[in-house]
């Protein structure tokens, strides 16, 4: 593994799996603090609709995931805002719908498609420099807002009637954090595809949950697992030969289980 | 003058074609304790969380203390029911009971050493001072419900909700906890749920069946023989104007709610 760092993609692949730990940390807490999982999905799914328009239209596919993800995040929280739980129907139908439109898309575009696969099952030893640039800015926008509104953001996301009746702006704090939730799964395609964002999203956390004392150390907790799967996963991956993403969500599912038994075990 | 704590004017809510609340009027000084009574589904909850901006009315008007509720948020003090709560939620006592100053602190800043003090103080006197460090969700029912009112006193509301405070706590921090509010509100307007009628007899100034409107008795007095009527019969009937309606259901060996 030291003498992979003589390769500049693999410095590169490290340094973009440190930088998605930290907003998938950061964000996946809250998602599953929130109960959002499936909203989270949806808005990764979708966001290869803004690929399709992306090709399509001929710009960068990167802006085009941006863009189109914001988009569907914000309709989300619209349907969403009064009604979580009963809203999955239209969170799948958006979920599907966004897919589809970039599958046609991708058909309209005369010519090759060259590496669509890495947009659905991530690429992380591929990330440009430029992409690392774009993700430092997006994790510092992500751990800006939440440091911001950390203590409404907690407040929200324990007793959200409770916060409302405070004058918390839970309105406006939901569509920022499914904002944030399309930013983290811009840069979470980067590494492990939109198919497999949702498991880095929510393995993390969902781990860090039962041993954190509060939400804070909830998230520095799924940084560290994150940063962790990641790292391990790409050893797997160069030394195996084998897909990176895909190897860095076996190491987290496998983390995942072996959670879940030993939880099991003890309650028992 | 001083405002009322309480204005509901022509409310109306419903859930779809479901009518919930329909004119409900209702003024209240301030200085009251208002006991709200109402069989199950009745829509005191929902009442409840209409006044304080929870839930949008479809008609009508609320004031609290003279002004619009989301202006006058970081004087009003909340206790929801405890059992809609996530308990695996990884936080603190301290922190639940300090996430009561919210509303009195600007969207930017954070919270002070004297709102820690203020938290510290109404977990003291809820006697969770003790269990500070916990996490929430390792607490029994009881004591949950005792730092959602140590959250509620933390904000020094001028005005104080609750919603069937005393539905998961022991006998003994019941009448603690009446005791105390009855102190409270030598300061504080208080609006409480409860089902329970011998609380309401010796505790509440004033009385508001919810049954999709409002009757309002402005003294319990009215209601003392009302109540022994109800004791009487675990099922009864008490006369407001034309239609008779089941204000509460109270078995001895059947008290749950909801």
């Amino acid at each position: 593994m030291i003498e992979a760092l003589h390769y500049e993609f693999m410095r590169n692949a490290l340094l973009a799996g440190l930088l998605i730990s930290i907003s998938c940390g950061i964000i996946g807490s809250l998602v599953v603090v929130n109960r959002i999982v499936f909203i989270s999905g949806g808005i990764a799914h979708a966001a290869y609709g803004g690929i399709g328009i992306a090709f399509f239209l001929g710009f960068s596919p990167m802006l085009g995931i941006i863009g189109f993800s914001m988009l569907i995040a914000f309709v989300m929280a619209g349907v969403t805002l009064e009604n979580k739980q009963r809203a999955d129907t239209i969170i799948g139908v958006l979920w599907a719908t966004g897919m589809a439109l970039g599958i046609i898309l991708l058909d309209l575009t005369p010519g090759y498609k060259t590496d669509l696969m890495s947009y659905l099952f991530g690429s992380i030893l591929a990330v440009p420099k430029s992409h690392l640039w774009l993700m430092a800015l997006l994790s510092v926008v992500i751990m800006g807002t939440v440091a911001a509104f950390y203590k409404d953001f907690l407040a929200m996301s324990y007793d959200e009637e409770f916060a409302r009746a405070m004058g918390v702006p839970v309105k406006a704090l939901y569509f920022v954090l499914l904002g944030l939730i399309a930013l983290a799964v811009v840069m979470i395609i980067q590494a492990v595809g939109l198919i497999l964002v949702i498991a880095l999203l929510t393995i993390p956390p969902y781990i860090a949950e039962r041993r954190a004392g509060s939400l804070g150390v909830m998230m520095l907790i799924s940084i560290v697992l994150s940063a962790f799967f990641s790292l391990s996963g790409l050893w797997f991956s160069y030394t195996f030969n084998l897909t990176s993403g895909a190897s860095i969500i076996m190491v987290a599912a496998l983390f995942f289980f072996l959670h879940l038994i030993v939880v099991r075990l003890r309650s028992v | 003058m001083t405002p009322l704590a309480l204005e509901v004017e022509n409310l109306w809510f419903s859930y779809g074609s479901h009518v919930i609340l329909q004119d409900v009027n209702l003024q209240l000084k301030q200085g009251e304790f208002l006991a709200v009574l109402g069989a199950n589904g009745s829509g005191k909850t929902t009442l409840i969380k209409l006044v304080l901006g929870i839930l949008k009315p479809d008609r009508g008007s609320i004031r609290i203390l003279g002004g619009d509720p989301s202006k006058t948020a970081g004087r009003i003090g909340y206790v929801p029911q405890e059992t809609t709560l996530n308990k695996s939620f990884p936080i603190s006592v301290r922190d639940v009971a300090l996430m009561g100053r919210i509303g009195r602190l600007g969207r930017f800043s954070r919270y002070s050493p004297s709102d820690r003090e203020k938290a510290d103080a109404a977990l003291e006197r809820v006697g969770m001072w003790g269990l500070r460090d916990r996490p929430i969700g390792k607490l029994s029912g009881g004591q949950r419900q005792r730092v959602l009112i140590a959250r509620a006193i933390a904000s020094e509301p001028d005005i104080l909700f609750l919603d069937e405070p005393t539905s998961s706590v022991d006998k003994g921090f019941q009448e603690n906890l009446y005791g105390f509010l009855k102190e409270l509100n030598e300061r504080v307007t208080i609006v409480v749920i409860s089902h329970d009628l011998s609380i309401v007899s010796s505790y509440a100034k004033s009385i508001a069946c919810v049954n999709r409107t409002v009757y309002f008795h402005d003294h319990a007095e009215i209601t003392q023989e009302l109540l022994d009527q109800v004791y009487q019969c675990p099922v009864d009937v008490i006369a407001h104007g034309p239609i008779p309606h089941r204000v509460l259901q109270l078995h001895k060996d059947h008290e749950e709610d909801d």
